[in-house]
């Protein structure tokens, strides 16, 4: 049976009919959807861990016990589980162990770009890279065999263009495995990673890249096309794809494995083509592999090191440099086109994070921020928002600056199940180590951004199971903060009260600003749009001020000002009533005004 | 069987492109075509601009994208994204725009300007002569729920392509929740009819 899936449900598919049991992650675009999907099969067992590296010794545990597991998580989450990764490298397990990075080349979602076929060269494990949805799924259980040939975790890296790009995939049943453990192994030689068994395992996995190096000269994904031997083309992920659309001539060396790379595929392609080329995205690493094989090849002095590929772009490097005649260029409409206005991702309308950062603009805080919706904060007209690095890093920011002295009060603003994924040490430290940071936990009982995962707060798991709540208030003051409030995040007054007392008060505090996510279900069924009275409304602009998409400039304006007045969409208001709290005439509705009138 | 379509399809962060980009590749995909349909997801659904890129080959899709210059069909659904994605259209394309607008916050709180319906008619015309401006959410919302836009804009869309309006429903109705059945059937055949 033939179906239509992402690159993600792919890779759920293919864990499941492999015969995963356990698999856990932590959400990240573009790697959310794997988890999602897999967690919809039946008899297997999946989580939202509160971070990846928690994910990836979930994962490790149940392969030391035996069992088949996945973790996966974005590019940047292989940072947080980077630590995690290198012992499995050094211990290999009982079953086998498949980790998925999700690059994303182009930072559709991202703070960078890295690109994580460097870390498998750097822990000694294997990389795998499906150029579609169905090698997607086919790779998992090859990646799956190849873990327990050689006794390693292996790698899948996907990209953003193979995660959310859907693509017919033929289906198959589900693997029955009997793991052959039933109680956890006491091997201590090969699974306690003190100095004197690391130092025996070091040269085991060493030896263990060569005979996967050989392994790979035999690997039916690592294949060649041949073509036209004036070019050879060497290629993974979805640049085989583009490389295959813009040179349906040339012979093709496709490597579904990008490290270790097949040498005497390699030396051989290479010896029969005479111009030998890399197409891969970002890093030159193919390239640089094939280079320590003493192999000459052009790769990054022809395609770009940033940003994704796609087919003009492949096209137009290759005419530059000569591989394709000008006359294979694409033609392109030229417009005389009026100036577009930018449209920038926004908080939604009826956002709960929208009323703190209105006032921290207000009062002129400095704000370090973290990862999430509330990012968006740091856009015009909030611009509320002055840094933003990886997961966790506001509190630690702050606490930094203010203990270098630098004379104003920090706050750091952060979400809910950022908090719970590396908030808590960052909270413990200000606690510990006495700064004056105002922390704002905004708290919006889901993680948004990447589509309303649950997490340890929202009392329910991934599989649908309810459970216990962690309640952040008594957290908070557990971590070692006497000063802490929870506040609605509608309640505008409430919040700059608060905020007010806090950015005054000796010694660190911390806000939580509750409310859930205007786009969960539960919130969608409250939803109301206000109305403005136009004439009461003059044009003050304040409204704008806060930065909401449903509030838009009327035809109409005020008489006396000249400025256009309010107007709400009723498509796209929520009835948060933010915006009616501002407004300093009154102008517009709030809901009991709305419903009476 | 047409050998190849490239289609792009366009507008802002919650207008259900999603779920039409899902109809097309779905229908083409019945309709006996290798099929890629490629998307983002993640922050610029916030209400930035959205994007899906979908293709049908009668042989085989190898790229997931459609470079500058390749779209058959530009199907948008907000008035002015058409502009920022004008350059993908191959000459002679079609080109389908719903007559909505959503004025982005650059233009709300900031100092930037929603270009007029006379200046984006004049320059999409330039770019087609095969262009098509369709009221696709006053047409939902007369049906009562502007969130069927989407599937108006389908089946707009449906009448310049070569496959029967049954496989189009058919599809449809495994891709919408049952108790919205009857609208999105209402909504894909006014679509139809607002070109036909």
């Amino acid at each position: 049976m033939r179906q239509l899936l992402s690159g993600n449900e792919a890779v759920a598919r293919g864990a499941w009919e492999a015969g995963v049991q356990v698999a856990s992650a932590y959400p990240g675009t573009p790697s959310t959807e794997i988890l999602e999907t897999f967690a919809r099969y039946p008899n297997v067992y999946a989580e939202w861990a509160p971070n990846e590296k928690v994910a990836v010794d979930v994962a490790v545990g149940a392969a030391y016990a035996g069992r088949r597991a996945l973790a996966a998580m974005k590019h940047v989450g292989v940072n947080v589980a980077a630590d995690s990764i290198f012992y499995a490298s050094m211990t290999g397990m009982e079953a086998g162990l498949v980790i998925v990075t999700a690059d994303d080349p182009d930072m559709h979602s991202s703070q960078n770009e890295q690109d994580n076929r460097r870390y498998a060269k750097f822990a000694r494990i294997p990389c795998l890279e499906p150029s579609d949805s169905q090698e997607a799924k086919d790779l998992v259980g090859v990646a799956l065999n190849l873990s327990e040939q050689f006794d390693t975790p292996v790698f899948l890296r996907m990209t953003t263009r193979i995660c959310h790009t859907s693509a017919p995939v033929e289906l198959r049943e589900q693997k029955q495995i009997v793991p052959h453990l039933d109680k956890f192994p006491r091997n201590p030689a090969k699974y306690v990673m003190v100095p004197a068994h690391a130092r025996k395992r070091h040269p085991v996995i060493e030896e263990r890249v060569q005979r996967l190096a050989e392994w790979a000269d035999t690997f039916p994904y690592n294949r060649i096309e041949w073509g036209d031997t004036a070019l050879g083309i060497v290629t993974c992920g979805v640049a085989y794809q583009y490389a295959r659309e813009v040179f349906p001539h040339a012979s093709i060396l496709r490597l579904g494995m990008t490290y270790p790379l097949p040498p005497t595929m390699v030396r051989e392609f290479a010896a029969r083509v005479d111009r030998l080329i890399v197409i891969e995205e970002l890093d030159p690493f193919v390239e640089e592999e094939i280079r320590l094989m003493g192999i000459a090849c052009e790769g990054k002095s022809i395609f770009p090191r940033c940003g994704e590929f796609d087919p003009r772009i492949v096209r137009e490097s290759a005419i530059q440099a000569g591989l394709l005649p000008e006359s294979a260029r694409v033609p392109v409409a030229t417009l005389d086109k009026p100036e577009i206005p930018p449209r920038p991702p926004v908080l939604c309308p009826g956002c709960p994070h929208r009323a703190v950062f209105y006032l921290l603009n207000k009062r002129q805080v400095p704000v370090t921020g973290d990862i999430g919706c509330y990012t968006l904060g740091l856009l015009p007209p909030l611009s509320a928002v002055h840094t933003c690095g990886c997961m966790g890093a506001g509190i630690g920011q702050a606490h930094g600056a203010d203990k270098a002295g630098i004379g104003e009060r920090m706050a750091a603003v952060i979400g809910d199940s950022t908090f719970f994924h590396t908030g808590m040490p960052a909270l413990a430290n200000v606690a510990y180590n006495r700064s004056q940071v105002v922390t704002i936990i905004l708290d919006n009982r889901t993680t948004g951004m990447t589509g309303h995962q649950p997490n340890p707060g929202t009392g329910y798991t991934l599989q649908q199971q309810e459970t216990r709540v962690l309640d952040l208030e008594a957290l908070v003051r557990a971590l070692g903060i006497e000063r802490v409030k929870t506040v609605p995040a509608y309640e505008v007054r409430a919040i700059d009260e608060t905020l007010k007392e806090y950015l005054k008060a000796e010694g660190p505090s911390v806000l939580i600003v509750r409310e859930e996510c205007a786009l969960l279900p539960g919130a969608r069924q409250r939803w109301k749009a206000l109305q403005v009275m136009a004439e009461q409304c003059n044009g003050c602009t304040l409204c704008f001020r806060i930065g909401c998409p449903a509030i838009l400039k009327s035809d109409e304006l005020d008489a006396k000002t000249q400025r256009p007045k309010a107007t709400i969409d009723p498509l796209l208001c929520t009835g948060c009533e933010v915006c009616a709290q501002v407004c300093p005439r009154h102008a517009i509705l709030f809901r009991a005004q709305v419903e009476t009138r | 069987m047409t050998r190849q379509y490239n289609f792009l399809l366009a507008g802002v962060g919650g207008q259900g492109t999603i779920l039409a980009s899902n109809v097309l590749a779905e229908v083409g995909l019945t309709a006996g075509y290798d099929v890629k349909k490629s998307e983002v997801h993640g922050m610029a659904q916030r209400g930035g601009s959205v994007n899906t890129h979908i293709r049908w080959d009668a042989e085989r899709v190898y790229s997931p994208l459609i470079g500058l210059g390749e779209a058959d069909i530009l199907l948008v659904f907000e008035l002015a994204e058409a502009l920022r994605y004008a350059e993908y259209l191959k000459p002679g394309g079609v080109v389908v725009v719903n007559r909505h607008i959503i004025q982005p916050i650059t233009v709300t709180s900031g100092g930037a300007r929603y270009p007029s319906e006379a200046d984006l008619r004049a320059v999409y015309s330039l770019l087609s002569e095969r262009l098509y401006l369709i009221p696709g959410t006053a047409t939902a919302q007369e049906l009562g729920n502007a969130r069927v836009a989407n599937v108006v804009l389908l089946g707009a869309l449906s009448t310049f392509l070569p496959v029967p309006e049954a496989i189009w429903l058919q599809v449809i109705e495994l891709r919408v929740p049952a108790r919205h059945l009857a609208l999105n059937r209402q909504a894909f055949l006014r679509g139809r009819a607002l070109i036909q």
